[in-house]
């Protein structure tokens, strides 16, 4: 432990520059980091999913993805991970610290951008670059699966109605013949625009200490 | 060209007409005010002379003749003056739009302050009293309640819950530093600014306590009346609106403190301690009597569905019930009643009709719109009413500390509040906060309250109340909209929420609580979704009547959605010509995957997109099949349930047993080939089909087949059931008469017919997925 503590705080300062995250932050991130991994050095996909509040969540399958994707790591890399470093948990993490309101609007744009850039990853999960209309439609099952009992009629006709605005906002002289192929990431900008990502998209952090972090049953 | 002119010529002299109809009808009714009034201070000899009369009438001892045309305006006297009142406050709504450019300059509250002056004047003129029309029973439980329930209402509780942290630090702190600030400067002034001897030295120290914390309060009624006409963002809006409604409380227990301990002179420790301990229980109480009523009320609806008439009746008679019974404790009535709307809002619009909730908007409008109106008709005669005691000093010194206080408060406010928010606010912010703290009628019927004989600087008091008043009304009202566009302060988005917006923030919520989650971090997410959840398990199926409490939110909003956008399409006429909300040519064909192959006949460009044509034709189906049911008469007993959303429950049962039949057609032969279709083109159809929606005939649609290979190219559509269907088309026409049944598929041939109609059933029932119709627009 002694150890990997000294190297750790080697780090710090190369894991600051790269995250965004304070010194103290980061420790309280690698407490947190050590509970779920059973005091690992990777974390697997089990280890997420054995978070016991997580199952309420309808997209539990879609976060913890998303951890394990590696366009989230600032690489442009593609492909996913079986298991992930302390480095890129940090770096998933960096995408919802919340925006300095001191940077300029070009920062904040920047910014904007890179959490725009995970949800879109999260929705296409091919990796193509675009939304089609089966991810979106998976989409909005999952959001609805938790709800009980949903025709997936309705969910389809939900996913349609939603496609179908962003096609016109878009794209709004189409000929019957053409076709939509899916989302594109500056179309899903567009349709996002009314919220202002760089404001919403953010935990915390800030006050985040041991005492108020629960791992729930991770006892391996 | 000219006959043009002739038209503006002809309305211009119209409104010139009702110009001047309007004002010889003020003249009249100031008038008969007049003479009202004057009754009013000889009653009893209008009383004795009315028995008088009343005597002769009846008994007729003196043998007089029969009177044929009698005049008794005593009996009739309070009913008709308060409709006077009320017709001309509408009337003067009415005059400010037809006068050009008068709304654009000053805002309408200062007009109407304006109009009571007027009247007060004219009363005063013609010799009479002017009647205290302004008395605080009638201000506060007649005038005030309809405007904060429209408010707690319709409250946006999303931006509202995000910054209420910053509302009740402007609402509680702020106030309480307006309060003590002003009055306890204008002491100084009073002590040492003016000689021993002068009526102001002789003010104590807990008067000018009590006048700083009646003045310090911002008025809802006021910030409503002028932030409504400058459309500024939400974020602005929110705030100064949820800070002027919850320093209610605040105001509530300084203005009873300061009130029970003038007389003694002096207020103990005890006494404030208690004072704070009062504060929470009348903030909190309020709110515990508000959601009480309100959870009453949701579940009163519940059981609404045989009674539809009655049923905004509920939302008002529980809203102002919670509002009374707060005010019999002392507890905060703004606070009841803000939270029993709010509360009930969600609950009560699952369970009441469409016309209900039209019924509970328009009302509430429109009860708002007519009280605020008196109000400050009601202020301007006031004014003119008096009684005042203009003392320059006073006056004066009010303006300035109140101004000063204000800016001081907010900007310090502000510079603690932004270390704990994201979102900073800016000094373009805080210069709209601090200049949106308008004072109003609250102020003045709360100084108007003080008794004389505990009060003798009562009449100082008002004076300076109402000056106050018009200073805020008059000139930060009217320059609040050129600084709004002078700052470049932001406005109010206008787009609508779209489907694409609902979705992602459901998804980003989910995505930050999962986020919280694996942080192992209870943050406010963590809470709003275990409300959310609790809130689903066991609140909503309490309240919510039937099917609806297993709605989830998306599918709510979707419906909600859909049915806007029907009416819009009925209430446009259902012609040809489409509100251009979505002026595109893109339709679901655009989306569906591509089909491999390309339809034989060329498709004409369509006019309209098809969705909106299904729309129509749907509609226009359903309005025609419930003619006879319309034709009966309008009973209130038995009034008609409404094709769009009573079925709810038996639309989604029908549509589930549909699939099931599609299911099972499917397992039956599906052909994949089949014969060119004759060249009939579909815009020829769809005219046809469009014009004469009796005429609604299944057999073109051989010319659509090509269409339907198009879907079942695309794999797992349910639309390839549809095929079958082409075979069946023979004895199509006798079908669609019986209209909305359906018929249990017997034999195959019969069972395609039946399917068929199945399908003519969903696309007349299903007002609700215009997606799915306009799959099934390609069966037909």
């Amino acid at each position: 432990m002694g150890a990997s503590q000294t190297r750790l705080e080697h780090n710090y300062d190369d894991l600051t520059e790269k995250s965004g995250f304070s010194h103290e932050q980061i420790k309280n991130l690698y407490q947190r980091f050590q509970q779920l991994s059973g005091n690992n050095e990777k974390i697997s996909r089990d280890d997420l999913e054995r978070i016991p509040a997580l199952n309420n969540n309808p997209i539990r399958k879609q976060i913890i993805t998303a951890f394990f994707d590696k366009r989230n790591q600032h690489q442009n890399d593609v492909g996913s991970l079986d298991e992930i470093g302390f480095e890129q948990f940090l770096m998933v993490m960096s995408h919802f610290r919340p925006v300095n309101s001191k940077a300029t609007e070009e920062e904040k744009a920047t910014v904007r951008k890179q959490k725009l850039r995970f949800l879109f990853n999260m929705h296409d999960t091919d990796n193509d670059g675009i939304i089609t209309l089966d991810e979106y439609r998976t989409v909005v099952e999952e959001l609805l699966s938790q709800s009980g009992a949903i025709e997936t009629e309705v969910a389809r006709a939900i996913a349609d109605a939603a496609m179908l605005e962003v096609a016109s906002t878009n794209v709004p002289h189409m000929a019957p013949d053409d076709f939509y192929e899916g989302i594109t990431f500056e179309h899903f900008e567009q349709i996002l625009k009314g919220i202002e990502m760089e404001s919403r998209m953010y935990i915390r952090f800030l006050d985040m200490n041991a005492a108020t972090m629960r791992c729930g049953k991770l006892s391996s | 060209m000219p006959s043009r002119t002739v038209s503006h010529g002809s309305s211009g002299r119209l409104r010139g007409l009702f110009l001047v109809m309007v004002l010889v009808f003020l003249e009249g009714s100031v008038f008969t005010l007049a003479v009202a009034s004057s009754d009013q201070h000889s009653p009893t000899t209008a009383h004795s002379d009315g028995h008088k009369a009343t005597d002769h009438g009846s008994h007729n001892n003196t043998g007089k003749a029969f009177p044929v045309l009698d005049l008794n305006y005593e009996n009739v006297r309070v009913p008709f003056e308060i409709s006077l009142w009320v017709l001309l406050a509408s009337l003067m709504k009415l005059g400010f739009h037809l006068v050009p450019h008068l709304s654009n300059i000053v805002p309408e509250s200062c007009l109407l302050i304006v109009v009571g002056l007027l009247v007060g004047g004219i009363i005063r003129g013609t010799g009479e009293k002017v009647p205290p029309v302004l008395n605080s029973q009638l201000f506060f439980y007649i005038l005030l309640p309809p405007i904060i329930l429209d408010a707690g209402y319709f409250l946006p509780i999303r931006p509202f819950m995000e910054n209420l942290g910053t509302i009740l630090i402007f609402a509680v702190v702020g106030t309480l530093w307006n309060a003590f600030f002003v009055g306890g400067l204008l002491y100084g002034v009073c002590q040492i600014g003016t000689e021993s001897s002068s009526i102001l030295s002789r003010i104590g120290l807990l008067q000018c306590l009590l006048f700083g914390s009646i003045i310090s309060a911002v008025d809802p009624v006021a910030v409503l009346a002028v932030f409504e006409e400058i459309h500024i963002n939400e974020l602005l809006h929110i705030l100064v609106f949820g800070e002027s409604l919850l320093n209610d409380a605040v105001t509530v227990v300084l203005y009873h403190l300061f009130e029970e301990f003038s007389g003694i002179g002096s207020v103990t420790l005890l006494n404030g301690f208690l004072g704070v301990i009062s504060f929470f229980v009348v903030a909190l109480g309020g709110v515990l009597v508000g959601v009480i009523y309100g959870i009453l009320a949701a579940f009163t609806s519940r059981f609404t569905s045989h009674t539809r008439v009655i049923e905004p009746l509920f939302v008002f008679l529980y809203s102002y019930m919670a509002y009374l019974t707060a005010e019999i404790f002392h507890l905060s009535g703004i606070m009841a009643l803000i939270a029993c709307g709010a509360v009930m809002r969600p609950y009560v619009e699952a369970n009441i009709s469409h016309k209900s909730h039209t019924t509970i908007k328009y009302f509430l409008k429109m009860w708002s719109s007519v009280s605020e109106t008196l109000i400050f008709i009601f202020l301007g005669v006031a004014t003119v009413a008096g009684p005042h005691d203009w003392n320059w000093t006073f006056v004066t010194v009010t303006v300035i500390l109140c101004l000063i206080a204000r800016v001081i408060g907010v900007v310090g406010l502000t510079f603690i509040i932004n270390k704990f928010r994201i979102v900073k606010l800016t000094t373009k912010d805080q210069f709209i906060i601090a200049y949106g703290g308008l004072r109003g009628a609250i102020a003045f019927s709360l100084g108007f309250l003080l008794e004389k004989k505990h009060f003798p600087e009562r009449e100082i008091f008002l004076t300076a109340i109402i000056t106050v008043i018009f200073f805020t009304v008059f000139v930060q009202g009217m320059t609040i909209k050129p600084l709004v566009e002078l700052l470049a302060v932001k406005k109010k988005q206008e787009a609508k929420r779209s489907i694409n917006e609902e979705i992602h923030t459901q998804f980003l919520d989910h995505l930050l609580t999962g986020i919280e989650d694996i942080c192992g971090h209870y943050g406010h997410h963590h809470w709003k979704d275990k409300l959310n959840r609790f809130n689903k398990k066991y609140v909503k199926k309490c309240l919510i009547a039937g099917e609806r409490s297993k709605e989830p939110q998306l599918i709510a909003f979707y419906h909600k959605m859909e049915m806007k956008q029907a009416i819009q399409l009925v209430e446009s006429g259902g012609g040809i010509k489409l509100p251009s909300a979505m002026p595109s040519t893109v339709s679901m064909q655009n989306i569906q995957p591509r089909p491999p192959t390309k339809p034989a006949a060329e498709r004409a460009i369509p006019q309209l997109s098809k969705t909106k044509e299904e729309e129509i034709r749907k509609i226009l189906r359903t309005n025609l099949q419930r003619t006879r049911q319309r034709l009966r008469s309008y009973n209130r007993h038995t009034l008609v349930a409404d094709p769009y959303e009573d079925g709810l429950s038996d639309l989604l049962l029908k549509k589930q047993k549909m699939f099931q039949i599609e299911k099972k057609l499917k397992e039956m032969n599906t052909y994949l080939t089949v014969p060119a279709p004759p060249p009939d083109s579909p815009t020829m159809c769809r005219a046809r089909l469009a014009s004469d929606p009796q005429a609604y005939s299944i057999k073109p649609a051989s010319n659509k087949v090509p269409m339907i290979q198009v879907d079942l190219a695309s794999p797992q559509s349910p639309d390839s059931v549809n095929l079958l269907d082409e075979f069946g088309q023979a004895n199509q026409q006798e079908e669609e008469e019986q209209g909305l049944m359906m018929k249990p598929p017997s034999r195959p041939r019969e069972g395609s017919s039946g399917r068929a109609t199945a399908g003519v059933a969903i696309s007349k029932q299903s007002s609700h997925s215009p997606l799915t119709s306009d799959r099934n627009q390609y069966q037909i």
